[in-house]
């Protein structure tokens, strides 16, 4: 253990130093200054906010399609990590590079694109509104424009350990008789699922804030299609600062409260 | 029983190639499924940008990339790009040393504290430097008593950037570098190395490609910030507009043409960071299996 306490290298003081002040001044303090701005409200101005039917209609829609987002994520997630990993094919090398490509996107590309594709006059959002539904301007848009920014969260997390888990567990499964099914759920799932909540939770954190990508599909009706962080845009174009620093908070405290609940069922997981 | 024996392997057997054929049939299905998944959700809305940009012609297209509100766009980007992704750099290495190098207490609530910005919504990274700088804010009055902007101004533009990009290289550098251990450094240093020569001739080498792969990262989110950018920028034509703000007013004006022209210079961007990322991660994956073999 000493070996990494190693007194010979330098620099420890300037580097922790550097680190913390950078971090203090442009993410710490300006955080803070928030939640300072927020403590001016007394607590019930801060619920008579908050409780506004227009707020939780948005908080719900925001944590609501972010959360389906992520499953879909994490179904396809898995799919594509799983293809990559396991198999060789024709294109598999573009497809795993192109997996990154909603990450390297400007957001507001990808959502004129996906509004272009999606409304009812689009490429796909014809075939819908044939059908006698509506893709963009409903909720039903906002997932999926969720679901293509959070895409490669899952891939990328899964990715790297199903590549470690060595085949001859699986086999020596099959071997004793499971069959492929029981495989996967007895071997393959614990194995995987520790990697996957993570995918997921990044996945659901970046998509309850994301912005750019939906604004554009969204329609943005208040009540029905308006989601968290334009409703703190709202308030701040009407110079509301309070309103949109209540917002903010329970943004902030209601995310870190889930991404909490994940880490803790991760680690009941982890050691059962 | 020989004859029981060779019943029951050709069962065996039987059994061992259905199973095969049921392996391989499930295999394409899957490989038909995350290629139907690729084009579908990755491909289409690719085809989406080019094809409406280039809906009338190369002409309008051109027209609109070259136009001085537009270029005006790019400068601006380019600037936020030139000036966040060395801070983050230089911060990311510092704070990937101290971590990977050292034991202390508390370092994890650091790397927690360096992931930060990865979970809050950029529209609050927006709102926070609104809070601290704009008219109403902390240092507002102060700010306005000697004629500084920051919020609806550059500075603020830079800042909103700034916060979004802080973790990208500090993130790839941590897991390389603790995994590479200080032995080498500490050989260095036992050979009469300074520190600064330490640190050039032995850690940079062995973190080269991870140090690529945090910037080009890093550079693509500079590039494409919309919210937090959205937030300060005050959308003043021609001087705070950065790339993706020109393409939401080409777009709300119903200028679509000139949006998905402009949308398409950043795709184009776009795939060349992809390019970069690859060839950054090609060159890192092999030189940490030439680690594992030595």
């Amino acid at each position: 253990m000493s070996r990494r306490t190693s007194p010979v290298i330098p620099g420890f003081g300037l580097t922790l130093g550097y680190t913390l002040v950078y971090l203090g001044l442009l993410v710490l303090i300006p955080l803070g200054a928030m939640f300072v701005h927020a403590a001016q409200l007394t607590w019930s101005d801060f619920w008579a906010i908050v409780s506004a039917p227009r707020v939780l209609a948005a908080l719900k829609l925001s944590f609501g399609t972010a959360f389906v987002a992520a499953l879909i994520n994490g179904l396809i997630g898995t799919l594509l990590a799983w293809v990559l990993v396991r198999y060789r094919f024709s294109g598999r090398r573009i497809i795993d590079a192109m997996i990154d490509l909603p990450f390297a996107l400007p957001t507001a590309v990808a959502g004129i694109a996906l509004t272009a594709l999606y409304a009812p006059s689009g490429l796909v959002g014809q075939f819908a509104s044939d059908l006698g539904f509506k893709i963009a301007y409903t909720p039903l848009g906002i997932t999926l424009a969720l679901t293509f920014v959070t895409l490669p969260f899952v891939v990328r997390t899964v990715q790297p350990v199903l590549a470690d888990i060595p085949r001859e567990v699986e086999e020596a499964a099959a071997c004793l008789g499971a069959r492929p099914l029981q495989v996967f759920r007895h071997v393959l799932l614990p194995a995987l699922l520790p990697a996957w909540l993570t995918g997921f939770a990044l996945a659901f954190a970046r998509g309850v804030g994301e912005y750019g990508s939906v604004i554009f599909i969204a329609g943005n009706m208040p009540m029905k299609t308006e989601i968290l962080p334009l409703l703190i845009m709202v308030k701040l174009d009407q110079y509301d600062y309070t309103g949109a620093t209540a917002i903010g908070v329970l943004m902030l405290v209601v995310s870190f409260v889930l991404l909490l609940l994940v880490n803790l069922l991760q680690r009941r997981i982890e050691t059962p | 029983m020989s004859s029981i024996t060779a019943v029951t392997s050709a069962k065996a057997h039987g059994n061992a190639n259905a199973a095969r054929c049921g392996h391989a049939l499930g295999r394409n299905l899957l490989i038909i499924g995350a290629w139907l998944v690729f084009a579908l959700f990755l491909l289409l809305p690719l085809y989406m940008v080019l094809s409406e940009a280039l809906k009338q012609g190369l002409g309008v297209f051109f027209t609109a990339i070259l136009e001085p509100d537009a270029i005006a766009a790019l400068k601006l980007t380019l600037l936020a790009v030139a000036i966040s992704v060395p801070l983050n750099l230089l911060f990311g290495v510092a704070a990937a040393w101290c971590v990977s190098k050292y034991e202390f207490r508390g370092k994890s609530l650091l790397v927690t504290l360096i992931d930060l910005p990865f979970s809050v919504s950029p529209v609050i990274a927006g709102l926070i430097y609104v809070l601290l700088f704009g008219a109403q804010g902390f240092f507002g009055e102060w700010l306005q008593d000697r004629d500084i902007q920051i919020v609806f101004a550059v500075p603020g533009i830079v800042l909103a950037t700034l916060f979004v990009t802080v973790p990208f290289v500090a993130r790839e550098l941590i897991p390389l570098m603790q995994e590479q251990g200080t032995q080498e450094e500490e050989a260095a240093r036992l050979l009469g190395a300074n520190g600064w020569q330490m640190f050039w001739y032995v850690t940079v080498p062995n973190i080269k490609w991870g140090l690529i792969y945090g910037v080009v990262l890093c550079t693509a989110r500079a590039m494409g910030e919309f919210g937090a950018v959205s937030v300060v920028s005050g959308h003043i034509r021609g001087y705070t507009n950065t790339l993706p703000l020109h393409v939401e007013i080409l777009y709300n004006e119903y200028n679509h043409v000139a949006a998905f022209s402009v949308a398409s210079l950043l795709l184009a961007l776009a795939l060349c960071i992809l390019l970069l990322k690859q060839w950054s991660e090609a060159r890192l994956a092999r030189l940490q299996s030439n680690a594992a073999e030595e």
